[in-house]
């Protein structure tokens, strides 16, 4: 799976973070990391991450 | 005739529903039905982004889910009746649609002032084409603005509409400080200063008497006689449900559509609210049924009804714990949590209420919401309160 986030978009709200551990991160700073090629068995928090992103930055290709 | 589920409103909380149900395992028909034109947009970047020009709709739509790529969808049209026991509803058009299912999803429309006067050059900002409609006056050179409410939708549009340019802009609350209701005094106090410093002018402890002017407002007037001249009013005083379709079917709609704490609406198997028309008990709190405006409500309680609908019970009751946030000017309000159950005690957790700061409200000695005002390193560090939240046992109100 591919997970790409528009970081002209995102904002840091993190709540990807809530929903999707593994794969998004807040760092130290506030600011968000994350795994672009995250497993597949991940796929169900991935899309929740991407439901929940209040400005819709988050897409998953394939 | 095959099995159908129909949404009712298609906006964010129909599409999550419709989504919702087909992970729920639903794969019979689902049809929407929405007054708004548009394909289901986010809302939040209508009282920032849109006004200030920043945000063309490909940016605001939501892309739906593969799964629901063969929904029907009913677009400018709107349900105007049910009859519930009879699986029935009729649309604007005197269609009628029958369901195995039915979600309500019509949410909320923005309460109006009822005083004398002109109502050219009022606005309301809750859908695209309202907040188009006032971009088209805030950008007009030398425009004067009221906004009335000094909640997070007054409190946005004034925060953009200086970042416009606009000279003059106030804001008219009858209680003493901004978001005082949600946030209590020590936040309202401290956004009172930011927004001053910006350029931003309250009116408060002031009630609205009337507009001015014959043909379009031109000023507001107050009832300690002051008038506000304004060319633009900004009505952001509240919502109202839109439940008036339900009458008539037994149904609690005195503040949106009562449900229990699975989602169904006056008990009943086949019939579910979601978004900010459910009013709904939190089993994490006091358990007294609230309608919850937050950004994050549609997709919990949609996620929460769906499996009402689709398996007859979600495996718990549902207790989704709060969060909003809000952008105004250069700085970030950030809640997680039910700030409102603990205004009475309210205890700076982290810096300072005149820069950034971390703010923990509690109800009896137990935090039960933080709130972070500032950047965005204090917003972080909210979230970092967030699992001890999560953590607490359901909370009884004494």
């Amino acid at each position: 799976m591919k997970v790409v986030v528009d970081m002209n978009k995102c904002q840091d709200h993190g709540q990807c973070v809530f929903a999707a551990p593994d794969v998004f991160s807040l760092d130290d700073a506030g600011h968000l990391a994350y795994v672009s090629d995250p497993d597949d068995a991940l796929r169900e928090e991935v899309e929740e991450a991407a439901d929940v992103c209040p400005l819709q930055a988050i897409r998953i290709e394939v | 005739m095959s099995a159908r589920i129909v949404v009712a409103g298609a906006s964010m909380a129909g599409l999550r529903a419709a989504e919702q149900l087909r992970a729920a395992g639903w794969t019979g028909a689902i049809t929407l039905v929405g007054d708004e034109p548009h394909m289901p947009y986010n809302r939040p970047p209508l009282s920032k982004e849109v006004l200030a020009g920043r945000a063309p709709f490909e940016s605001l739509a939501f892309r739906p889910r593969a799964s629901v790529s063969d929904v029907e969808w009913r677009l400018g049209r709107k349900v105007v009746a049910a009859e519930l026991d009879g699986r029935t509803v009729r649309l604007d058009d005197g269609t009628e649609l029958t369901y195995d299912g039915l979600v309500v999803a019509t949410g909320m429309r923005p309460r109006r002032l009822n005083c004398p006067g002109p109502r050219a050059g009022r606005h309301t900002v809750r859908t695209l084409d309202d907040a188009r409609a006032l971009r088209e006056e805030l950008i007009r050179p030398g425009a004067r603005v009221v906004v009335i409410g000094a909640g997070f939708i007054g409190c946005e549009v004034a925060a953009t509409a200086v970042g416009l340019g606009v000279a003059e802009v106030t804001v008219v609350d009858p209680l003493p400080l901004p978001m005082a209701g949600p946030l209590g005094e020590l936040l309202g106090r401290a956004l009172r200063r930011r927004h001053e410093e910006r350029g931003v002018r309250f009116a408060l402890g002031a009630a609205v008497a009337a507009f001015t002017g014959e043909e379009r407002v031109t000023g507001v007037e107050l009832r300690d006689g002051r008038v506000l001249p304004a060319d633009v009013v900004v009505e952001s005083v509240g919502s109202v449900a839109n439940t008036e379709w339900l009458e008539g079917n037994g149904l609690d709609l005195s503040d949106g559509v009562l449900t229990d704490a699975w989602l169904r609406a006056g008990g009943r198997p086949d019939v579910v609210a979601v978004g900010d028309v459910a009013r709904f008990p939190n089993a994490r709190y006091d358990g007294v049924p609230r309608r919850v405006e937050h950004w994050c409500i549609p997709a919990d309680t949609a996620k929460h009804a769906a499996r009402t609908l689709v398996a007859g019970a979600a495996p718990a009751p549902f207790a989704p714990l709060p969060t909003f946030w809000s952008d105004q000017h250069d700085f970030r309000l950030q809640s997680f949590g039910a700030p409102v159950l603990g205004r009475q005690d309210v205890r700076v957790l982290d810096g300072d209420p005149e820069a950034d700061v971390l703010v923990g409200y509690h109800h009896d000695g137990r935090l039960v919401g933080v709130v972070a005002l500032g950047g965005q390193a204090v917003a972080a560090s909210a979230a970092r309160y967030r699992a001890e939240l999560l953590k607490q046992p359901a909370l009884t109100l004494s």
